[in-house]
């Protein structure tokens, strides 16, 4: 099988701290990945990288085999076909849900606004908010919000989903309903890398857990092996800060 | 002191043409003061150091010295350039730089105001940078810059006054040429006056229909009958399931 994604050894530094030493990770079609690790880990950089937000000092990012870091291909192309959801949301201020949903359709992929529309109204079905279709994005909770951001990225149909850290900015009672969507879309074989401190998920979606610290790619395990069999002493020590 | 010479002079050729070219004044200068700012803060936006110089230097120019010094200096120094151009011209040329000095300042502060992770987001759905400004960003910074440049547009209004040194025709010195004739200054400047109130009021009511129209949730109101219409033509309504 071909792999999705294979990030090979890739360094990256921002001005004298090394954020990235010599990662490396596959992602197989329809699998869930979960990054791990404290902060300042590297983990958003990764995910960054993955969608050619920042560039490579070394190393080399392979999309469905095609090597995107020294592709030809502009980066904007490569962009379409990964999907990203923020901490912060990110929702277009000046447009309802369901222009957020709408815009990148219509204005990139050059879809007709009602075959958008009737996909933006899928898609919210999808995140289980219909009935905010017109609702502004402040308006919404931050549930409501990231659950549309979730919508608005996959309405570019992407092969691959990058989440960085998609609860971390909600109130405890919202988590629930943002992880419910995502665990649906990895169920149904949305290949994903999720970073998040959201141990429940990771146990529930994940088929995979990468434990990142200072930079560095400590593990890469099944997740019934990260979470019941021997890991790495460093990332048993992270477990234990933050499950207790 | 008379009403009736008031009301005669506002309804005079002379006090029309020059409320004509007040008005003409003020809408070509604050459209190229408009241009020339967006230019200068797209290429502040841009962060190259050359582009930063050159803003400064411009910024440094035309906001360190009087409106008035560079209207006499464009009407009586490009001539000995060989660069000749009417008073009107002359007049718009130098009002449009000053004002373009101010709007790149506004315009600039509007486009930082929109955050950097809209514009990440803009990026992640695969835009180009120009996609990311036209769609995202300057849709976001006009509702910013609404209030100060309202502002600027009613300044402009009254700077246009000062064009008067350069003998171009406009209100105030029709005012003033009027009542030099005969000393009825009471009755020349009232209606002068009346004129530029006139012209304020209608900027601010014009600042009003803008802002409505680029506030979305007032545009969408306005717009919900027809999207309601397409949703249950063409679509499933939403909010059933």
């Amino acid at each position: 099988m071909q792999h999705l994604l294979e990030i090979v050894g890739i360094n990256k530094s921002f001005g004298p701290t090394r954020v990235l030493k010599n990662c490396s990770l596959t992602v197989n079609p329809s699998e869930t990945v979960v990054v791990i690790g404290p902060s300042g880990s590297g983990k958003s950089t990764l995910l960054r990288c993955v969608n050619l937000l920042e560039t490579l000092d070394s190393g080399d990012i392979l999309f469905e085999g095609e090597n995107i870091t020294k592709s030809r291909q502009p980066a904007h192309l490569w962009r379409r076909q990964i999907g990203m959801v923020f901490q912060n949301f990110e929702l277009f201020g000046h447009l309802s849900a369901v222009e957020n949903i709408m815009l990148a359709p219509v204005k990139i992929l050059g879809l007709s606004r009602d075959d958008a529309h009737d996909i933006a109204g899928d898609l919210l079905r999808k995140v289980q908010i219909p009935e905010k279709a017109d609702a502004f994005p402040d308006e919404l909770s931050g549930g409501q919000q990231q659950r549309v951001a979730i919508a608005r990225a996959l309405a570019m149909r992407p092969k691959l989903m990058l989440y960085d850290e998609p609860t971390s900015a909600l109130d405890p009672e919202m988590i629930r309903e943002v992880l419910d969507v995502m665990t649906t879309l990895s169920a149904e074989g949305m290949t994903s890398i999720v970073v998040t401190h959201e141990m429940g998920f990771a146990r529930r979606a994940a088929d995979r857990i990468v434990f990142m610290e200072k930079g560095e790619i400590i593990e890469s395990a099944g997740s019934d092996q990260f979470f019941n069999g021997t890991v790495n002493e460093r990332a048993r020590r992270f477990l234990d800060q933050i499950l207790h | 002191m008379s009403i009736d010479l008031v009301f005669h002079y506002l309804v005079s050729p002379n006090f029309l043409r020059g409320a004509g070219m007040t008005l003409m004044l003020t809408v070509a200068s604050l459209f190229f003061g408009i241009v020339i700012g967006l230019v200068l803060a797209l290429i502040q936006e841009s962060r190259t150091r050359a582009g930063r110089i050159v803003t400064l230097a411009y910024l440094w120019l035309f906001r360190g010295t009087p409106v008035l010094f560079q209207i006499i200096f464009i009407y009586n120094v490009l001539p000995s350039f060989g660069i000749k151009l009417s008073a009107f011209v002359c007049a718009v040329l130098a009002l449009s730089l000053n004002e373009g000095a101010y709007m790149a300042e506004i315009l600039r502060s509007g486009l930082q105001a929109v955050k950097k992770g809209q514009r990440t987001a803009a990026l992640a759905l695969g835009m180009t940078s120009g996609q990311m400004m036209r769609l995202v960003v300057i849709p976001q910074a006009a509702r910013i810059v609404l209030p100060p440049m309202g502002n600027q547009m009613i300044g402009m209004l009254k700077l246009s006054a000062l064009v008067s040194v350069i003998a171009v025709e406009e209100l105030l010195l029709v005012a003033n040429q009027t009542a030099s004739a005969d000393f009825r200054y009471f009755e020349a400047l009232t209606a002068a006056g009346i004129y530029y109130l006139a012209m304020t009021t209608a900027f601010m009511a014009l600042q009003v229909l803008i802002e409505t129209a680029l506030d979305p949730k007032k545009r969408q109101r306005m717009r919900r009958a027809s999207l309601t219409e397409r949703m249950l033509g063409i679509t499933e309504p939403f909010a059933v399931r």
